[in-house]
């Protein structure tokens, strides 16, 4: 059974169709890429995913739990769309680090938060806290960030920031990471580094759905790839497929675009 | 020279006490314009129009026209139109009156330094919370608060020095601060008149009390400044 089940799912703003009727399956372990030219609705449906926006229709089920229904959607608690959230995690194209925190402090502190409410579970809360700021350090430690620990945002270049972000992310061990052009962001020279750390999350079969615009990448890592068009699934296979043998002409026309530029 | 070195203490003396009253009215200002200036912000922000479009104008209001006409009216409004002196004839009405008139003129400041803080925060900080599981509150009290908190800083200090200087405006209603302290040694008291020095010197109080101000704002300033 697949872990991830998107149905139908729909979404205007105000009068403007953004998604329509997006189905797809994301079997776990596996890495989907999400391709297609700039506005035409990727990281709407990502958002969508993590109850950022509400769609207007359909259902997403995780595990074959259902965590999100239109039709049920309205009656639901703050504290229920917050638990169902961290199924998900997202990194931003523009990472969205606290400025205020270390990278260690930012990797840190949701797990905290969520500790301090959930009362006990039997162990003394100090020994607790002292595994999640192991386990942070340990993922900035994966992330190549052993030696950045304690810097600010301010003082990493766009690639740690985003290697950061992606700890961050982690340290909640959601069910499926999200990414949403991590790279986009970043100069071109540093871009590796990210693509680098997303590759190794891949070979430990972590779930992820990644928006991008790294078509080599995209076709590498990645087990399946959706295109998308004016709100749609235009095309959606495995890497080979989609990339060697596109079906639709929408497709072909994007990929020549890459191809050329 | 010598005459002045004579008037010196007495002199001194009422300067001190001028100077007591201004610097009542600066906190009591202080202490009144920053709650009232939050909830000013608010309600220009609100989603309710009608609210955030009668705040916006009142603030537009009394930021578009003089302190010291607003000063006047709150103090002689009530008593010489409504024929209702709710302020009393003596220093207490007009402490109350001045102060009033104060707090409403820089809480309208106030407010869009807020605004400004808080509207200046990404959205991104807020969905980056959300996406971890975090409340509401939790994100405003974990994430935003010290990023406001840093943005509002300098120009709250800008205003805060100003408030120093502009205390002196209540000297319109007779507020005995310390320019009406240094002025009446014009026209003749204790023992001293027509002497125009005592009210220049009060300028040397306003600087230092500025620049202490400036130094601690400074430092505060300073303590924000490991995170950008
Ligand atoms: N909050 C919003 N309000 C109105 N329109 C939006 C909003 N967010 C996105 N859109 C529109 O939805 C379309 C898809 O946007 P987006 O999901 O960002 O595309 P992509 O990530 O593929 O570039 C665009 O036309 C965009 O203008
Ligand atoms: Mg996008």
């Amino acid at each position: 059974m697949a872990l991830l089940e998107v149905e139908n799912i729909r979404k205007s703003f105000g009068k403007t169709r953004v998604l329509t009727d997006i189905s797809f399956n994301l079997e776990k372990g596996r890495t989907l890429s999400i391709i297609g030219s700039s506005g035409s609705g990727k990281t709407t449906l990502l958002r969508c995913l993590n109850f950022l926006e509400t769609p207007d229709h359909g259902i997403i089920r995780v595990g074959g739990e259902t965590v999100f229904n239109a039709e049920t959607w309205n009656n639901m608690s703050e504290k229920e769309i917050r638990r169902r959230r961290l199924h998900f995690g997202l990194v931003f194209q523009s990472f969205n680090l606290f400025p205020q925190y270390t990278a260690l402090e930012n990797v840190c502190l949701a797990p905290e938060l969520l500790l301090n409410e959930e009362a006990g579970q039997g162990r003394p809360k100090k020994e607790l806290l002292e595994e999640i700021r192991s386990r942070g350090a340990a993922l900035l430690t994966d992330m190549g960030l052993s030696d950045r620990m304690g810097s600010y945002p301010h003082q990493l270049s766009g690639g740690q920031c985003q290697r950061v972000a992606i700890a961050r992310a982690l340290a909640l061990r959601p069910d499926i990471l999200c990414f949403d052009e991590p790279t986009s962001a970043l100069d071109p020279e540093l871009t590796g580094e990210v693509l680098r750390v997303i590759r190794e999350l891949a070979e430990k079969n972590t779930t992820m759905v990644i928006v991008t615009h790294e078509m080599a990448f995209a076709r590498d890592v990645c087990h399946h790839v959706i295109f998308m068009d004016d709100g749609r699934i235009c095309e959606q296979g495995p890497p080979e497929e989609v990339f060697n043998n596109p079906q639709q002409d929408r497709t072909k026309q994007f990929l020549a675009r890459y191809r050329e530029g | 020279m010598e005459m002045i070195l004579q008037q010196l203490p007495v002199v001194t003396a009422a300067l001190n006490e001028g100077f007591l009253q201004t610097l009542k009215l600066f906190f009591v200002t202080l202490i009144g314009a920053f709650p009232l200036g939050l909830l000013i912000a608010f309600g220009s922000m609100s989603r309710l129009k009608p609210l955030s479009v009668v705040t916006r104008v009142f603030v537009w209001i009394i930021r578009g026209s003089p302190l010291m006409i607003q000063l006047l009216i709150i103090y002689y409004f009530p008593g010489l139109v409504l024929k209702n002196p709710i302020w009393g004839g003596g220093e207490t009405g007009r402490f109350n009156a001045a102060a009033l008139a104060f707090i409403i003129n820089y809480a309208c400041y106030f407010s869009e330094i807020y605004r400004g803080g808080i509207q200046g925060i990404p959205v991104g900080q807020e969905e980056a919370g959300l996406v971890l599981g975090m409340t509401r509150r939790q994100i405003f009290f974990r994430v935003k608060l010290l990023q406001m908190i840093k943005a509002i800083v300098p120009p709250m200090s800008n205003e805060i020095i100003t408030l120093v200087k502009d205390t002196s405006l209540a000297r319109i209603i007779a507020l005995q601060e310390i320019i009406w302290a240094g002025q009446a040694f014009m026209k003749g008291s204790h023992g001293i008149s027509g002497a125009i020095w005592p009210l220049f010197f009060t300028a040397v109080y306003y600087l230092v009390c500025n620049g202490v101000l400036t130094l601690l704002l400074g430092r505060l300033e300073k303590r924000l400044s490991y995170f950008r």
